[in-house]
């Protein structure tokens, strides 16, 4: 995973909410094997056919950061809306609150996901339509956005941020520590199924 | 102290604890699709990883399987593609596969279940939402996202955070033609998508406890539409009956001490809750959604809401958006809206239960001959059960299709998709913008609902169809 310390760009404003994973990326997207190239699929329905849509005006085009309504990324598990964001140049989006499960899978890709109150979305809003040119700093290091003069703290569990902030892999953190979970199978039940086929 | 059924579950799942850290929590059951595992699996073989426990792992083929032709190969080459990679991976990490044409195959939620791999007191992921089904079991079980799909299968185990705690209680006596999916839609109309983020919902209550599995099933399927991590309910002995002499369940004295253990799962008395939601089952009555998620729903009796009577501003452009995506008019009554297509199926509503509640409807009647009704079990397994029962016969009779397994019109990854402006009753979970074909505008209703509008052609509650002047007979 890419390391996320702190992101200057400029952001683009999706007034939405319920923003769900079906429309950062439709499902025949799904059907590719690989982890990258999904910026084709990002909100292609709504590129497609809203003339007016947020990143189909030019001063958005190269926008870095997304700040979304509340309950963006809803829906289906998908990580391909991670990878899609990301493909897209996205590096962090912020919302009032996020659906866990794609909370959960932007933690595993370096996409930084800030919860910020809704007041400080509609002010961060009303900022950037002003003038879309406005550099917003997203850093992790100080946990903190910034943008104009405006200074907004954000709060993120400390092992997330160490994990963000080093680029660091689950699954090597958790093979430090297979002993344990060798001791826990050897207290499992033994009427638990196995998914062996039964003849 | 008094534990909450999720925290006895979660609890006794923990491998190791340390302050500062999550808790690395131990999966007993590892369900794996086409969809959310290639990438996984490339992970693991660019690290050189293997899977620890293919023994605890089960791969099965259902987002793309076409419902018909299923034996020849899959026409699309992307889907097939996808479908190729995952018997590739199965059978270079070992791990046991229902493909197409097996009589295991089926939608993951729904052959778990039915093989008796899904058992009270475990915890159970997918790189898949509605993995919440599994929970009417008493199980915890969850989605996650493929890197996610990549740690359990190099370690069976996955960081998590204790989920906060969230109990609906839904007492009261369900008046006839009212069903589980009525429950958890008006569930999700009240506390709306967002309501349960966060939290493990447990479902409780008389209502609840009268349910059958394939109900309590349909419940927990749609905890994830209202933004919970998983749903439960406690087992008791209709899940006990259920589950005993399926494949994998436990036999003889195993069976007895499973049976002991599984009893102690539920909430102690007095055990505190973050979050409390209660629902008058007797209030209830067929719900339907208007709108583009799953919390934009009503009774069948109202009208299509007016933005104008929403009082915030995000609100309202979000009501303004979704009416003119489905292409609805403010004040018109739901039961006036016409549709093309019904489909009765997916993990929500694919079961047995949910297709004998149709047919019954449909029993010697015909459906309306500008509507199409697509019927498409679950599994293998419910297909060959319904035939057994003569199921297919009277949709067949009725003027419905009869299709194979799968999860097809529920997302369209497979050719079973709505045309741009085709409006469906669908029994599946999910009406995002796009969700069934691009373009396709898609109604949350329940199985009886749909069987019901089948017969109309028009959004119908079953009670609706006592004049039988409004049907055509065979
Ligand atoms: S039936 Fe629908 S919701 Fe269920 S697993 Fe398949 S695509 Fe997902």
């Amino acid at each position: 995973m890419d390391a996320f310390t702190t992101h200057t760009g400029t952001a683009a404003p999706l007034r939405r909410s319920n923003v769900d994973t079906d429309q950062i990326i439709p499902a025949e997207y799904l059907k590719r094997i690989t982890r990258s190239g999904f910026e084709d699929g990002l909100f292609v329905a709504w590129r497609t056919n809203e003339p007016d849509f947020v990143l189909n005006q030019p001063q958005y085009a190269d926008a870095s950061v997304l700040v979304a309504g509340p309950d963006f990324g809803t829906g289906s598990s998908r990580e391909h809306a991670v990878w899609a964001l990301m493909d897209g140049g996205f590096r962090a989006v912020i919302s009032s609150r996020f659906a866990d499960i794609f909370r959960n899978n932007s933690t595993k890709s370096g996409l930084l996901t800030v919860v910020l109150p809704q007041a400080e979305v509609e002010a961060l809003w009303a900022a950037i339509e002003a003038d879309p040119a406005t550099p917003v700093t997203v850093d992790l290091q100080a946990n903190e956005v910034r943008y104009g003069g405006t200074t907004v703290p954000f709060e993120i569990d400390e092992y997330t941020r160490w994990r963000l902030l080093e680029g660091l892999d689950d699954v090597g953190l958790t093979e430090r520590h297979m002993s344990d979970v060798q001791s826990y199978e050897a207290t499992r039940a033994p009427w638990l199924p196995k998914a062996l086929p039964v003849i | 102290m008094p534990k909450t059924l999720a925290e006895k579950v979660y609890e006794a799942h923990v491998v190791r604890s340390t302050t500062g850290e999550p808790d690395l929590l131990y999966i007993d059951l590892h369900l794996v699709h086409e969809v959310t595992s290639p990438q996984a699996f490339d992970g693991l073989r660019a690290a050189g990883r293997t899977v620890r426990r293919p023994d605890l792992t089960m791969a099965t083929e259902d987002h793309n399987v076409p419902t018909l032709d299923i034996l020849a190969p899959i026409a699309d080459p992307i889907s097939r593609a996808q479908v190729d990679a995952l018997r590739r991976n199965a059978a270079e990490f070992g791990i046991r596969l229902a493909p197409m044409g097996d009589r295991d195959q089926g939608i993951v939620h729904v052959i778990g279940p039915q093989l008796g791999l899904t058992q009270p007191g475990m915890t159970i992921v997918c790189g898949d939402s509605h993995t919440s089904t599994h929970g009417a079991f008493g199980a915890l079980a969850f989605g996650i996202g493929t890197s996610e799909v990549e740690h359990v299968l190099a370690t069976q185990t996955l960081p998590q955070y204790e989920p906060k705690q969230m109990a609906v209680t839904v007492d009261g006596e369900l008046p006839a033609g009212v069903s589980a999916k009525d429950i958890i839609l008006a569930v999700i109309a009240q506390i709306g998508t967002g309501g349960g983020q966060g939290h493990v919902i447990e479902y409780r209550g008389s209502a609840i406890e009268k349910l059958s599995m394939e109900a309590r099933m349909t419940i927990c399927n749609m905890s994830i539409e209202a933004g919970a991590k998983a749903g439960l309910i406690a087992p008791d002995q209709v899940t006990f009956d259920f589950l005993q002499g399926r494949p994998h369940a436990p036999t003889g004295a195993d069976w007895d001490a499973a049976v002991e253990y599984w009893s102690t799962l539920r909430t102690d008395e007095g055990a505190v809750f973050d979050r409390e939601v209660h629902i008058d089952a007797a209030s209830l009555t067929p719900y339907v959604t208007w709108g583009t998620n799953p919390g934009q729903g009503l009774p069948l009796t109202g009208s299509v809401p007016d933005p104008a009577d929403f009082a915030d501003e995000d609100e309202r452009r979000d009501v303004e958006q979704a009416l003119a995506y489905m292409g609805l008019t403010a004040g018109t009554p739901l039961r006036d809206i016409k549709v093309d297509t019904v489909f009765l199926g997916s993990c929500t509503n694919g079961r047995i239960e949910d297709l004998r509640v149709a047919a019954e409807l449909l029993r010697g009647r015909r459906i309306d001959p500008d509507t199409r009704m697509l019927v498409v079990p679950g599994s293998v397994g419910v297909k060959a059960q319904a035939e057994a029962e003569g199921l297919d016969q009277v949709f067949l009779d009725a003027g419905a299709e009869w299709r194979g397994a799968g999860c097809s019109m529920c997302l369209g990854m497979n050719p079973d998709q709505l045309k741009p402006g085709e409006r469906s009753a669908s029994t599946s979970n999910r009406n995002f913008q796009g969700r069934q074909g691009k373009g396709g505008r898609t109604h949350l209703v329940s199985p009886s609902v749909a069987a019901a509008t089948a017969l109309t052609g028009k959004l119908t509650a079953p009670a609706d169809l006592q004049q039988p002047a409004d049907l055509e007979t065979v």
